[in-house]
């Protein structure tokens, strides 16, 4: 079965508030202002509209009340709109929610989804267009999944509403919610915290995550015109990170680029270029390249936003470097 | 006609106008991204603007074209940045959503709801440790919701620094609002100064739809503000646009015309609707009713403004759009770097 991104995210939320109760929504405007989308999401509120919650614009008091529910027996998700919004509810998720199980010696969980809609969107400007996984990488206690294929955005979705114990970030991209992926209703999903290969290759690994993954797919069909063929790791969730997927890949390619869109210094690809200069330097044959968005703020104009973002050139650009050609 | 009255009417059409070509900029594709426009609301920023002195500071919301044409911007330029060129007041890096002016008093706008209250709160610190100058905070109905307001008002009020807090109410009565409508707030408070009153900070509503009012209103508190009576909180009452839509404003009857003050109507019911809580069609017809002028000279005044924003629609659209390399500059300001 063929399914869109939004579908996926859509479907989650509707199989999950049907089959648990204690589900509910603290916000409901998943899609943000994409009005295709958003009618995904009338089932739901055909069907759920009393376990949807008013909101005002209090994006503090609404994490924190999503925290507060979960830790004493409910499953919210806490709709925090455009992922910089996520600031407003920094001390709530950063410093609450993270912190709730291990300050309690294990006694307390707040298993509470926050959903962002993230990332450079195009024309969102300095304050509209975070990406925030990285920043949030450095906070042990939060779960961060990032689906960069419609299979993952309705399978981790799901799994985050019905069976996280943990507090989660769900990092959704606007520009993601027409990509379309095959979903087996049959199949097993594959476990939270282990990478998925979307493409097999062996000159090159390319790793990436949410908007990266169908530009990595995209730059890998470009390179097989080429004869090169790369490897394309998805890595679903940022927290946790399946390093041994990573490992694993460039120990049989040798080489890897690294896509992401946060900003280059202390980013996630930061993270694994580290690791892989810690466990895998031995696979190397080439220096691992970041294509990664430059250290400045997002500006408006087309023409400087095209400048900082991680595209489907610049990763073919990238892998053509470290093959040295 | 007195030099106010032209003067207000020329003010207020400034900002009508200048959205109309906003809008019609975005319809030609030419206005990529996310806007908001002042359209129903020109009266408060007019009003609110000719109580201000130079060296006062000024902090808007996305919903800023108004507070910097009132505050006297530059419409080529205020367009030319929205159009995302060269030639804009960030040279392309803000966008209509953080338009600024700094040499007008205004160093940023946030576009997050709450952000700004804040930042205004510690410019009217400035202004009272540097004895000159207020700080007005322009922001909407929902700026009540954030805790930033809260916050903001207790240390406005501790400090007892020169700020105006005008809350532009907008939102939808909650009889009339309908699932899924653009954000409207949901406070439970019937008069938002009720808030602000129970912090002691004195506090009044005002009718957004009539400019008079509003222009004694405006001059009297910021002259309270800067006489050191501490801050003061105004609801201005605004009638909602009904262009002013989920996604992007649209323009229900096409431009606003002169001849809606003279008995025609627009072939939008929504709209004539709407035209008794216009400010400007308001204006017009006070104005009208007491003989301070004619037809002819509001027609004069239109062309003139009319003029004004095809010269600014021209000077965005010959700007060019910034050099890649400028995305690097500006991360930080020049500075030393040792003692
Ligand atoms: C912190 C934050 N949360 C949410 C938003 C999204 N948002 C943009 S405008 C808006 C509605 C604001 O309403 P109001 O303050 O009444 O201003 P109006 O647009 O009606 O003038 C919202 C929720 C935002 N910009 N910032
Ligand atoms: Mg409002």
């Amino acid at each position: 079965m063929k399914i869109t991104f939004a579908e996926g995210l859509a479907q989650a939320i509707y199989e999950a508030m049907a089959a648990d109760s204690r589900v509910v929504l603290i916000g409901s405007s998943f899609m943000g202002l994409n009005m295709t989308a958003r009618k995904l999401m009338e089932p739901a509120v055909r069907d759920y509209s009393d376990r949807m919650l008013v909101t005002p614009i209090s994006e503090l008091a609404l994490a924190g009340a999503g925290i507060g529910a979960a830790m004493c027996g409910q499953r919210p998700v806490v709709d925090l709109g455009t992922g910089s919004f996520i600031f407003q509810a920094f001390a709530q998720v950063v410093n609450e929610a993270a912190n709730i199980h291990y300050m309690s010696g294990g006694q307390s969980k707040a298993p509470v989804t926050f959903y962002c809609l993230a990332g450079m969107r195009g024309m969102g400007a300095a304050q509209h267009s975070h990406r925030t996984q990285a920043m949030l990488g450095q906070v042990p206690g939060l779960q961060i999944l990032t689906p960069g294929g419609a299979d993952d955005a309705y399978q981790l979705m799901k799994w985050s509403l019905l069976k996280s114990q943990n507090p989660t970030v769900f990092i959704c991209h606007s520009l993601l919610f027409t990509e379309t992926s095959e979903l087996d209703p049959n199949e097993p999903m594959l476990p939270v915290g282990r990478a998925r290969i979307r493409r097999q290759g062996s000159d090159v690994s390319i790793i990436a995550s949410s908007i990266t993954v169908p530009r990595a797919m995209a730059a890998a069909e470009l390179l097989e015109k080429q004869g090169i063929f790369a490897e394309v790791v998805d890595l679903r969730t940022v927290v946790p990170l399946d390093r041994e997927t990573i490992l694993k890949s460039v120990a049989k390619t040798g080489r890897a680029v690294i896509a992401d869109e946060c900003h280059k210094s202390f980013g996630v690809a930061a993270e694994i270029a580290a690791t892989l200069a810690e466990d895998g330097l031995s696979f190397l044959k080439a220096p691992v390249r970041r294509v990664v968005v430059p250290d400045v703020p997002i500006p408006f104009s087309q023409s400087l936003e095209e400048e900082l973002t991680v595209s489907t050139e610049k990763i073919v650009a990238a892998a053509l470097q470290v093959l040295g050609r | 006609m007195s030099a106010n009255v032209s003067s207000n009417l020329a003010a207020m059409l400034k900002i009508r106008r200048f959205e109309e070509q906003c809008i019609a900029m975005a319809r030609a594709g030419k206005l990529p991204g996310h806007y908001h426009v002042y359209i129903g609301q020109e009266a408060t920023a007019v009003a609110a603007c000719a109580a201000l002195k130079p060296e006062d500071f000024l902090f808007s919301t996305w919903r800023n074209h108004g507070h910097l044409l009132a505050r006297g911007a530059s419409p080529g330029k205020m367009l030319a940045e929205i159009l995302g060129r060269s030639g804009g007041y960030a040279g392309g890096k803000s966008g209509t959503l953080h338009l600024s002016a700094n040499d007008l008093g205004m160093p940023t706008t946030s576009a997050l709801v709450g952000g700004s209250l804040p930042l205004a709160t510690g410019a009217a610190l400035a202004c009272k440790r540097q004895g000159k100058g207020i700080a007005v905070a322009f922001f909407g109905d929902a700026g009540l919701e954030e805790g930033a307001f809260y916050e903001s008002m207790i240390i406005a009020q501790v400090w007892q620094v020169p700020i105006l807090f005008v809350c532009e109410n907008n939102s939808i009565p909650p009889k009339d609002r309908k699932r899924g409508q653009y954000t409207s707030s949901t406070l439970p408070a019937q008069r938002l100064g009720d808030v602000t009153q129970s912090l002691q900070i004195p506090s009044e509503a005002v009718d957004g739809t009539d400019l008079t009012a509003m222009e004694e209103c405006f001059k009297r508190l910021t002259a309270e503000v800067r006489n050191g009576g501490g801050p003061r909180f105004v609801e201005v009452c605004c009638s909602r646009w009904p262009g002013n839509i989920m996604t992007w404003p649209e323009l229900p009857g096409g431009d606003w015309q002169i001849d809606w003050a003279f008995g025609g109507k627009p072939d939008v019911d929504a709209m004539v609707a709407w035209l008794s809580s216009d400010p400007l069609s308001l204006y017009l017809k006070k104005q009208l009713a007491a003989g301070a002028l004619d037809r002819t000279q509001i027609e004069a005044i239109d062309a003139a403004v009319k003029k004004e924003m095809t010269g600014a629609a021209q000077f965005a659209l010959d700007s060019a759009f910034p050099e890649a390399s400028e995305a690097y500059r500006h991360v930080f300001a020049a500075q030393e770097s040792a003692l």
